[in-house]
């Protein structure tokens, strides 16, 4: 070790858990003062979250020309690996439960930086627009924090038990956060509908993963498992203590000795459960990816996320649709095709369809609302419809578009959602028809609404056509490579139609945004209506210009981001058999 | 057995020795103390009770290594090793903070009998913590129940009390006679009282016919499905629960559940092991598979009827019932085919149990404080309680979310533990079973949570008043929850892997 590291990561996932324990000792009355802990913090892990990404991009390049050189090198063994280890910075590790492999192990590749980067900027967005909560100041900003630290937790996990927990830990403040502090129509069942939702996906996606372990483990002590271990420890891939004292393999729910486990096959030995064309990767991949992909709101588990983003106060439906759908596109990634490569090739070429129907029936549906916030949150469905999409390309161009569409769509919704808010608490009501002529008295919601709008609709110039082009490229790549088999029943070369059937949900959210921005905010402005409506106050425009930004930057800079994306996703893409 | 020596003798029953001079103490002060100062019974029952709890640390038992001849005392009545030093560390504390809770009780915190019978009921538990002997299991189990039985009707004005304890009285009664029933058969077969001695004698006395075996095992079971609360002898549990005064409650469902599946395992692993084969019947797997039936339905069961109560302790009760399931999946586990995993398997019921005894030792603390306060147990008028008493509402939250296994409450760990052992030994339907079980149960407290924080009640401007001890009676359980969840899991489940690893020494 060079010494004393600053653990930059650690801090990020505890200074929110801090500022939250702090706010619950606080005298509910001094309002003013839970507020400022709750800024401080948000404002501080958004400092340290930039650092992060700063310094991250800074290595990029060399991260990227190690990749390559490990990528063209035939002689390293398990390169896939060696490429994600290679990726991963800021690593803290700490033993937890040594018996049963669990650690705390912490650290960012270049498709969590990004993720860690957006939930930095949603935090502080998210304090700052509910400094006007006058119920509970105290205990809505101290489960808004744990909220938080949860998200990032899960960012920032290389040990899968590390990711569970922080997982897990997110699902309760955010009950309560939408239960209590929600629109009061819906609030309890939307809380009740989400909370079980996730749950379920997560903990059957949880037992998946202890029997993934078990079957790592099991591979790792045979001969040529404790071959694998050695080699690996030799490359720098693994510590040494990878070995117990006695020379067996120790068991690990580590995600580097596990995704070790599926470069070398653990997970595709025939024969699993007794049947014989049964792998574990082919049996488990639908139960972790789909249980994952929950919560990012995939078809037909959708149904939680347009109830839950409306029932929400406007904070939570911000780090919501923004932060937590990318929370289960990512662990999707991870845990189910990254781990389980051999299930991913089986299984992606029929869930694409599922994505499919999530970007289309999802656009459509967007189109028939009047619930201004409904609209917003089916938009959410379609969208993340097409970060799963990315995933199933399983190529470098498509999978590099998921995760700019990741940060994309995080901060695009939940500026669309703060627009929303900003205007629900000037004019009291949601329903598209009985709005308009907005943009004269709120320019600059009404500006940022268009430029979310534009990004939505996939813009070039704007992040959304960034992610979204990459994405349909990808799809177009992948076809000749992918074919579905069912019993005798051969499909292939399909992606090609899905990406043209795809493409017009693009026309459709093109529809349904300036169908919005047209009703909402121009037209006639009923002053005797909305006699509140005035601009917006400085926390409002600093929410606005934060979140709308990075949309303009990513937009017109793609390089700022695209390479650090791209390094995250290059282990991946060979693991699936890519190059 | 090595020879018989006093003085090495002692520290195997030092608790037991510590509880019965407790109980004179406190026999004493009820006689001699005047009314204004009969709260101090309470808090020498309390600390007494918690000082006792580091006998079993001072005197730890020997090493693992030490041989499983040096782990047996009293003519082989006790057992002194890691596990029972677990459990006796666990139903101590149990019993100091259920006496810590009654001390603001009307009608119960000022009888010194109440702790005096407390106090013994506790040595039952202790006792049971390492029998080692049919007659030692017998004597611990009634010296646990014939207290609680008279706890549960303490109340003798209230007729919900006096059904309560008529109910568990009569199961209990009936519980232990078939238990009774199943020893007889056991010695009847082996000639032999001691636990560890009886396995090798069975297959000598019985050939190849596992029939009485079976008999016996299924016998023995019920006795323990009794005291454990699992389907299908969980009748006495939600009546008594509701009935008994809440720290009555707290105490039975923790100390009492805890020490009983310490006794279940022991019990099961050293009269039926694994090495154990009549007529070319793994014995063992019968236990597993009725384990795991009776995790089944327990679970199910438990869940499903929690989820109409609106009674606090009732719903409490259902999930007692159901936490007892998700426990024996851990016991079923037990069948796994490493040494380690066997181990593992034994140390996540040692984990379950011990954040379980803080975990409904919080949520029945608060619950005594809030009808203390409103004369209520319905789970509607704790409406508007995060405005109340917003440190009531917290730590119910914690508490029945360490109840969900939701992080980072202790119950996290402690079902992860469960369902890893679960799919380590080969029964991941069993996990399956158990986690689908956990979203139930997670709908029914955030049932409970969401009245708390979300529901209004006209009363919300009142707050609840707390006194110092109920600050302790919540406090500790919380810091526990919390440092079981997340920093202190490997401190506890490295304990009790040592415990599990004595266990199987022979």
């Amino acid at each position: 070790m060079e010494g004393f590291v600053f653990p930059v990561l650690s801090v990020i996932v505890f200074v929110p858990i801090v500022a939250g324990v702090v706010i619950l000792f606080m005298n509910s009355e001094q309002r003013d003062l839970i507020r400022g802990v709750a800024i401080a913090a948000a404002a501080t892990v958004f400092v340290l979250s930039l650092a992060v990404y700063i310094g991250y991009n800074a290595q990029v390049a060399s991260v990227t020309a190690n990749q390559e050189a490990i990528l063209s090198d035939a002689a390293i063994q398990s390169p896939s690996t060696l490429m994600f280890k290679e990726g991963l910075a800021f690593e803290e590790h700490v033993e937890w439960v040594q018996s049963l492999g669990i650690a705390y192990h912490v650290g960012v590749d270049g498709l969590s930086v990004p993720m860690v980067l957006l939930t930095g900027m949603v935090a502080v967005a998210g304090v700052l627009i509910s400094w006007r909560i006058e119920d509970r100041t105290r205990e809505f900003m101290a489960f808004f924090m744990l909220l938080v630290a949860g998200v990032y937790g899960v960012f920032v996990a290389i040990d899968m038990f590390t990711l569970f927990f922080f997982y897990e830990l997110a699902i309760f403040p955010m009950y309560l956060l939408i239960a209590t502090w929600g629109w009061v129509q819906t609030r309890e069942y939307a809380a009740m509908k989400l909370t079980l939702y996730i749950l379920v996906g997560s903990v059957v996606a949880l037992v998946g993963v202890i029997a993934m372990v078990m079957v790592a483990h099991q591979f790792f002590n045979t001969e040529a498992g404790i071959q694998i271990i050695r080699n690996a420890v030799d490359s720098g891939i693994l510590s040494p203590s990878a070995f117990a004292a006695d020379g067996s393999v120790r068991i690990s729910f580590d995600m580097v000795n596990l995704t070790l486990a599926a470069e070398n096959g653990a997970f595709n030995v025939a024969g699993y459960g007794g049947i014989q064309t049964l792998t574990f990767a082919k049996l488990w991949f639908p139960f972790i990816f789909i249980g994952f992909a929950v919560l990012a709101g995939v078809f037909p588990f959708h149904n939680w996320s347009p109830d839950g983003h409306v029932a929400a106060p406007t904070a939570v439906s911000m780090i919501h649709a923004g932060v937590l759908m990318k929370l289960g596109a990512y662990a999707a990634l991870r845990a189910g095709v990254q781990l389980l490569p051999g299930g991913a090739e089986v299984h992606l070429p029929w869930i694409v369809f599922l994505t499919l129907v999530n970007v289309v029936y999802g656009a459509f549906i967007a189109f028939r609302q009047r619930d201004f916030k409904y609209v917003i949150g089916f938009s959410s469905v379609s969208h993340m419809g097409l970060v799963s999409m990315g995933w199933a390309t399983m190529n470098i161009i498509g999978m590099t578009g998921a995760g700019l569409q990741m940060f994309s769509h995080g901060a695009m919704t939940a500026l669309f959602f703060g627009c929303v808010g900003m205007v629900y608490d000037r004019a009291h009501t949601r329903d598209i028809p009985s709005l308009g002529g907005f943009i004269k008295k709120m320019p600059w919601v009404g500006l940022a609404f268009i430029i979310g709008g534009l990004t939505s609709m996939g813009m070039p110039g704007l992040s959304g056509f960034i992610a979204e082009f990459p994405i349909f490229v990808g799809m177009w790549n992948a076809s000749p490579d992918v074919s579905l088999q069912a019993g005798g029943f051969v499909l292939s070369n399909y992606y090609s139609v899905i990406v043209i059937l795809a493409a017009l949900g693009i026309v459709i959210t093109a529809a349904y945004v300036l169908r919005v921005v047209g009703q909402v905010f121009f037209g006639e402005f009923n002053a005797a209506l909305y006699p509140e409506v005035g601009d917006i106050a400085i926390t409002d425009r600093i929410i606005l210009i934060l979140l709308g930004a990075p949309l303009i930057i990513v937009g017109i800079l793609p390089w700022v981001m695209a390479p650090l994306i791209e390094s995250g996703v290059r282990p991946i893409v060979a693991l699936l058999g890519g190059g | 057995m090595t020879e018989f020596n006093f003085l090495q003798s002692l520290p195997s029953v030092a608790p037991e020795i510590g509880l019965t001079i407790l109980a004179v103490v406190v026999l004493l002060l009820d006689v001699y103390l005047p009314e204004n100062q009969r709260r101090t019974i309470a808090y020498v029952t309390a600390v007494g009770l918690a000082l006792l709890a580091i006998t079993p640390i001072i005197w730890a038992p020997p090493a693992a290594g030490a041989g499983a001849e040096n782990l047996l005392y009293w003519g082989g009545m006790v057992r002194h090793d890691t596990l029972a030093q677990i459990f006796k560390v666990m139903v101590l504390l149990a019993g100091s903070l259920s006496s810590l809770m009654a001390i603001d009780v009307k009608g119960l915190g000022r009888r010194g009998e109440f702790y005096l019978i407390i106090v013994v009921s506790t040595l039952g538990a202790t006792l049971i913590s390492g029998a080692a002997d049919l007659i030692m299991v017998f004597l611990g189990l009634e010296t646990l129940s014939i207290p609680l039985y008279v706890l549960a009707a303490f109340n003798r004005n209230d007729a919900r009390s006096a059904e309560g304890g008529m109910k568990y009285f009569l199961f209990g009664s009936f519980a232990s006679a078939l238990m009774l029933f199943g020893f007889s058969i056991l010695y009847g077969f082996s000639g032999q009282t001691n636990l560890y001695a009886i396995a090798d004698q069975l297959s000598v006395g019985l050939g190849s016919t596992p029939i009485p075996v079976l008999v016996a095992m299924v016998l023995v079971v019920v006795g323990f499905g009794f005291k454990i609360g699992a389907v299908p002898f969980h009748f006495w549990t939600p009546d008594m629960y509701e009935g008994a005064p809440t720290p009555v409650t707290a105490f039975v469902s923790v100390a009492s559940k805890a020490a009983s599946f310490a006794l279940l395992m022991r019990f099961l692993i050293a009269v039926f092991p694994n090495t154990l084969v009549l007529g070319n019947q793994d014995i063992q797997s019968f236990w597993v598979q009725l384990a795991a039936a009776m995790a089944v339905i327990s679970m199910t069961l438990g869940n499903v009827l929690a989820l109409s109560q609106r009674n606090i302790k009732r719903l409490l009760a259902y999930s007692s019932i159901a936490q007892a399931g998700y426990t024996l999946i851990g016991v079923a586990a037990i069948q796994a085919q490493a040494p380690l995993d066997q181990a593992q398997a034994v140390a996540s019921v040692g984990f379950y149990m011990f954040m379980y005894v803080f975990t409904n030792i919080l949520a029945f603390a608060v619950v005594v404080l809030f009808s203390e306060a409103t004369g209520s147990e319905t789970i509607a008028d704790l409406a508007g309680l995060n405005r109340r008493s917003p440190w009531l509402a917290l730590t119910l939250t914690v508490a029945l979310l360490s109840l969900a296994g939701i992080p980072p409450a202790a119950g996290f760990f402690g079902k992860f533990f469960l369902f890893n052992a679960a799919v380590k030994s080969g029964l991941a339907w069993l996990a399956i079973v158990g986690v689908l079980n956990s979203i139930v149960a997670l709908y029914y407290y955030l049932v409970v949570i969401k009245v708390m924080y979300v529901d209004r009640s006209p009363d919300e401007d009142k707050p609840i008043p707390m006194s110092s001890a109920s600050g302790w009676v919540l406090g500790i359980p919380t810091v526990l929850v919390l440092v079981l969840g997340t920093i202190g899991a490997q401190v506890v489940f490295n304990w009790a892997v040592a415990g599990a690893v004595s266990l199987f020494a022979s």
